[in-house]
């Protein structure tokens, strides 16, 4: 029975993945799902580092870029005839490569968890990226190095020209690596990673060498970002410097924390999320970046479990069956929660514009008038006021939904 | 265009603070142009003061007299790269999402490199949904030579075309016996640096190079030790294609090191740092560009620079060349009275227009170069009508290139598409 | 050749020590509260831009006095309202904590101030050069920089080892729990700590921001490489950042100011490749154009042969 639960799970990811296009398949709905494919396959990948095996990585973009680079190299070879075969390989080819270079670099950044795992992870990081401007050969300086995709023998007659059939090669790919990534968690090595995470000291009584176990957890975790990096080089056609650097090691901690790291499905959702925030809010606001600055803040300060997390601490009221008592609620804090929010957005934007007149959720505000300004600070005070006040009511509400008469059950983490 | 509208209702329903940059025109379907460049992150001034110069020049030109090709309106839509690119690569496919055809981008070469890849590609395999790329600034010259495209267009001179008319003004002055070169250790860098070896060789090979320096780009905290370096080397001038805070440090550098050389650069005006370098750089810092700074030579662009000012008290017309791409842009529009971009490609082509300051503008159908007078400008308080960063400080040209003598051989075989 | 000797030496020098002001702040945060602050180097750059505020007001003096007690009231509330709430959670949210913290304040810095270089100028009484030597100027600022690192390295040092707070701080790094078994305030401790590891940041944005530009990119130019050298010399050891500072200001500099590379190395060997050879670019390679570099080389190094640092005696 609940071998078939868990199937379904399974069987229902892959087709809503492969049903996204029917829901829409613009070009630019189809970019959001590859640059989500992508996402998820590299910070699920990150996840097996830090939520499962505790190595805190400044670095992993490494082994993403390095992947993309060879797969780009791989498409070039294909256009100058050297090497053919079917693109639908060529994640692969940047996994292997991801896997190479996480060997060697694990070789010796493994010894330790911790600060010293962290510090060596970053330094690499930085020689990586130096390096990738210093070796235009390969790296093909900040231009970065492009290869173009449709020299490959077509599949079923397809040739790879838009980006929708990259797309359910895409789906394909990341099906594959999470069902991978999954079992990974349910072998010995992955679970020796949590004991090796929770107490090293422990691990090595009872036989195992820590360091090895992270060392193939490292392994495991560069073989899949490298595939990421593969595909992100099928979808764009091209890699540069800055998918190595650490800004894009940063973006992966964010995706994978915001997420939750203790979940295997977090990364998912911190990737779908960020994938959103940044396609489609730098849209509408040059603020964006601060907005994902505070939404981060915020996310560490009060939801440590990250957006996972928080929806599993409704396990217990859902089990109870007491999921529904907490709807209103919620709803009474959310509104003027959401207000504040509304305030707070509106007198950024205000402040930020340089017109005269500012067009926001169809008013016209005049900003040089106090009045305004006036209006703005009582409404956005107000709403946190309301906030606040809505907060006990809140908090009744869900320990009556958490409290369990009997036996207190201890959700597992 | 019909299919995507879901997605685009569902995403504008759950994501607030919409900004509409559009004109008060509604009365026939408006001619859209996209405008991609930096608008956040760290390059983000010099991406939004594009932005707001080719919008008033849409505004000061067209929408406020009637519109364009019998009433249209020019409607600018701004695509935020972030100056990476990947992020062009995200945004150009937002672009043709929305039926863009036309792509105005300036800001790193290799940003326009990787659009020019991209936007080949997809014209080839999508032929009736072309997509043209104007560039108005990126200098790379591979971009009108090995790489050349039919669909991509510069109206900026590329680097080696500044650097013969640098290298030139260079060659007159003969108090310079040796000349140190500094740049970042990238694509330009290194052509700046190649390039003035290979000219100064030709036109004075008495002149030493005592330097050829690359420093990483964005990374160096102190120019100081390169300084040192130049100090050292006894150098009577320094030539730099550097940009930003890279140009600012190095620049403050040298003179607080009491080094009393000319410094010839390509980039070191407005944005802040004209005020930045204030008046420790009187009569130190030249640069080379297109269209005349102060004395303007004509009324009319004086009147287009003061209702710029009078529109955008804090910013400048820092890229003139913004303003002539649009105005032959829309002269080819209505030549063919068309808004296709292979049609619009074939009417600039060779196409000769005379810009506000009276200069004529030719563009090279063999390579789709533009060529126009090129100036050589000094960073000084005097005589300066129009300032920078309302600075007081200006630029002041004092040696002109006729467009003739820019004209330089492209090795550019392009591939013409048929219809 | 001698005076590029010297003048890199200065240079050094005024580097190491300025790179030190900002190392000691972060190696202490560290040796008492186990966090990495990813966020140090942010404070630096808000000094810099609160001095320039204030300096536009009312001079250069009031900015350097003013500056670095804002940067401090704020880091100690980012202490008492932020990381004291993430402790609970454990050391990575910390870490991750100040991680977006750094990115917040970049962007917060670009919404106040907007992205351009601003125009941050010294003191005019300190615009002569100090002296010259083979035609070369050292300014008298870059003197006044160098003052005021050792002033403060001196003034860390003796209230380290000699007052009564030192005492206590040096206890509370290695027993926490005995110190507050004595009756002290250690959360109190903690968040002094911090705010004054802050405020040294924040000093060093104040005089760095003339001579080094105050711009949003400042903090991640310098915030990786402060890193580098907390965890060179040793995590928690102060005279270790000291030495580490020093070194890094130095090997950069003296790095700069070499003309060897890899040619070099080839001619001597008598080894030569064709321009089209596939590692070309590492042939061509030049000592100068790795120098940013080097300090996270030298990281690398030092973690895989001597984890501890060079003046450290712990890992965690």
């Amino acid at each position: 029975m609940a071998m078939i639960k868990k199937l379904s799970v399974w069987i229902a990811f892959l087709l809503v993945m492969l049903a996204l296009p029917q829901f829409s398949d613009s070009i630019l709905s189809v970019s959001i799902y590859n640059q989500m494919a992508i996402a998820i396959i590299f910070a699920l990948s990150y996840n097996m580092l830090l939520g499962q095996g505790g190595m805190l990585s400044f670095g992993h973009a490494v082994y993403f870029g390095l992947g993309g680079f060879l797969a780009v190299h791989t498409l070039i070879m294909m256009e100058f005839e050297t090497v053919y075969f079917s693109i639908i390989w060529i994640p692969l080819v940047g996994g292997l490569f991801g896997l190479l270079a996480a060997i060697f670099i694990g070789s010796f950044s493994t010894h330790k968890a911790g600060t010293v795992f962290a510090m060596i992870s970053l330094g690499i990081g930085e020689l990586i990226a130096a390096s990738s401007l210093i070796f235009v050969g390969f790296f093909g300086g900040e231009a970065g190095v492009s290869g173009d995709r449709t020299f490959g023998p077509p599949l079923f007659g397809v040739e790879f020209f838009q980006d929708v059939e990259i797309y359910y090669v895409a789906a394909v790919w990341v099906f594959i690596a999470t069902v991978f990534m999954y079992l990974f968690t349910q072998t010995p090595a992955g679970r020796m990673a949590n004991a090796v995470r929770d107490n090293p000291e422990r691990a090595e009584f009872i036989g195992y060498s820590a360091r090895r176990v992270r060392f193939i957890s490292f392994c495991a975790s560069g073989l899949f970002a490298g595939i990421a990096g593969g595909l992100f080089a099928l979808n764009y056609e091209f890699i540069t410097e800055e998918n190595l650097n650490a800004a894009t090691s940063g973006r992966v901690l964010l995706m994978a924390y915001i997420g939750g790291l203790g979940y295997f499905i977090g990364p998912i959702l911190g990737a779908v999320i960020l994938t959103l925030m940044n396609s489609l809010l730098s849209n509408y606001s040059d603020l964006w970046m601060l907005y994902l600055g505070i939404m981060f803040l915020l996310t560490v300060l009060f939801l440590p479990r990250g957006f996972a997390g928080f929806i599993m601490m409704h396990q217990v009221a859902w089990l109870k069956g007491s999921l529904k008592n907490l709807a209103l609620p919620y709803l009474i804090t959310c509104i003027p929660a959401i207000l504040f929010l509304v305030g707070a957005i509106g007198m950024l934007e205000m402040s930020h514009s340089e017109d005269a007149i500012f067009h926001f959720l169809g008013m016209e505000l005049d900003t040089s008038s106090t009045i305004t300004w006036l209006a703005a600070i009582i409404f956005t005070l107000g709403s946190l006021f309301a906030t606040s006040k809505s907060l006990p009511q809140l908090r009744d509400a869900w320990e009556e939904a958490n409290t369990i008469p009997e036996v207190v059950k201890e959700d597992e983490s | 265009m019909k299919k995507h509208n879901y997605s685009f209702k569902f995403s504008s329903l759950l994501f607030i603070g919409l900004i509409s940059f559009n004109s008060s025109l509604q009365a026939q379907e408006p001619v859209r142009i996209a405008f991609m460049d930096p608008l956040s992150g760290a390059f983000a001034s010099i991406g939004t003061s594009g932005l707001k110069q080719i919008q008033f020049a849409a505004d000061y030109f067209y929408n406020s007299k009637g519109g364009i090709l019998g009433g249209r309106p020019i409607e600018i839509v701004a695509l935020d790269n972030k100056q990476s690119p990947t992020e062009t690569q995200i945004q150009f496919r937002r672009a043709v999402s929305e039926g863009l055809q036309i792509i105005f981008q300036g800001n790193s070469s290799a940003v326009a490199n990787t659009l020019n890849t991209t936007i080949s590609r997809h014209n080839r395999r999508n032929p009736g949904q072309e997509v043209l790329q104007i560039n108005y600034s990126a200098v790379d010259p591979i971009l009108t030579e090995d790489n050349c495209s039919f669909w991509h267009f510069r109206f900026d001179a590329h680097a080696v075309m500044k650097l013969n008319v640098l290298t030139d003004y260079i060659a007159e002055n003969q108090d310079i016996k040796s000349m140190y070169i500094i740049g970042q250790d990238y694509s330009f860098g290194q052509v700046v640096s190649d390039n003035t070896i290979r000219l100064l060789n030709e036109k004075r090979p008495d002149i030493e190079i005592v330097g050829n320096e690359f420093h990483p780009i964005g990374q160096v905290k102190d120019f100081t030790p390169y300084v040192t370096k130049i100090v050292s080397s006894g150098a009577d001038a320094v030539i730099t294609g550097n940009f930003g805070a890279d140009m600012v440090s190095l620049a403050r550098s040298i003179i607080d090191s009491g080094l009393d050389v000319p410094i010839y650069t390509f980039y070191a005006a407005y944005d802040g740092i004209t005020a930045t370098i204030g008046a420790d750089g009187v009569d130190r810092l030249r640069l080379v560009h297109n269209e005349t700074a102060n004395p303007i030579p004509t009324e009319r662009r004086k009147e287009y620079i003061r209702a710029f000012k009078a529109a955008n008290p804090n910013n400048d017309v820092t890229q003139p060349r913004i303003a002539n791409a649009l105005q032959m842009l829309v002269a080819a529009m209505e030549e063919t009275q068309s808004t296709d971009p292979y049609d619009i490609a074939l009417a600039l082509e060779d196409m000769r227009f005379t810009s506000l300051s009276g200069d004529e503008i030719w563009m090279r159908g063999d390579d789709h170069q533009a060529f126009q007078s090129l100036h050589i400008s000094v960073h000084t308080d005097e005589g300066i009508e129009f300032d920078a960063d309302n600075s007081g400080f200006g630029l002041f040209s004092e040696y002109h290139v006729a467009a003739e003598d820019t004209v330089v051989e492209s090795s550019c075989q392009m591939r013409r598409p048929r219809r | 050749m001698l005076e590029v000797f010297i003048f890199a030496t200065l240079n050094g020098l005024v580097t190491g020590l300025l790179l030190f002001m900002l190392a000691s702040g972060l190696t202490l945060i560290f040796s008492m509260m186990g966090v990495l602050n990813f966020a140090h180097a942010s404070f630096y750059m808000l000094g810099a831009y609160f001095a320039y505020s204030i300096s536009l007001q009312f001079g250069f003096w009031l900015g350097l006095i003013f500056a670095p007690l804002i940067v401090g009231c704020l880091g100690a509330a980012v202490e008492r309202y932020g990381l004291r709430r993430v402790h609970e959670s454990g050391h990575v949210a910390e870490l991750v904590f100040t991680f977006g913290l750094a990115f917040l304040i970049e962007e917060a810095i670009q919404f106040f101030w907007g992205p351009d270089t601003k125009n941050y100028q010294s003191p005019d009484i300190l615009d002569f050069p100090l002296f010259t030597l083979f035609g070369q100027e050292f300014s008298a600022y870059r003197g006044f920089m160098i003052g005021v690192s050792v002033l403060i390295f001196i003034g860390l040092f003796r209230v380290l080892t000699r007052s009564r707070i030192g005492i206590i701080i040096q206890a509370a790094i290695t027993h926490p729990n005995t110190v507050a078994n004595l009756g002290h305030n250690v959360p109190l401790i903690f968040m002094g700590v911090f705010g004054v590891g802050t405020a040294l940041a924040g000093l060093a944005g104040v005089i760095a921001g003339p001579v080094l530009t105050t711009f949003p990119g400042m903090a991640i130019v310098l915030g990786s490489i402060v890193f580098v050298i907390v965890v060179i010399g040793g995590l928690g050891s102060l005279a270790g950042a000291f030495i580490a500072s020093l070194l890094i200001g130095l090997l950069q500099s003296y790095a700069i100011a070499s003309d060897v590379g890899m040619p070099d190395l080839l001619n001597f060997l008598g080894v030569s490749f064709e321009r089209d050879h596939p590692l070309n670019d590492l042939w061509t390679m030049t000592l100068p154009q790795i120098a940013p570099i080097l300090p996270f080389l030298l990281l690398v190094l030092v973690l895989i042969f001597r984890p501890t640092g060079l003046m450290g005696n712990r890992e965690e």
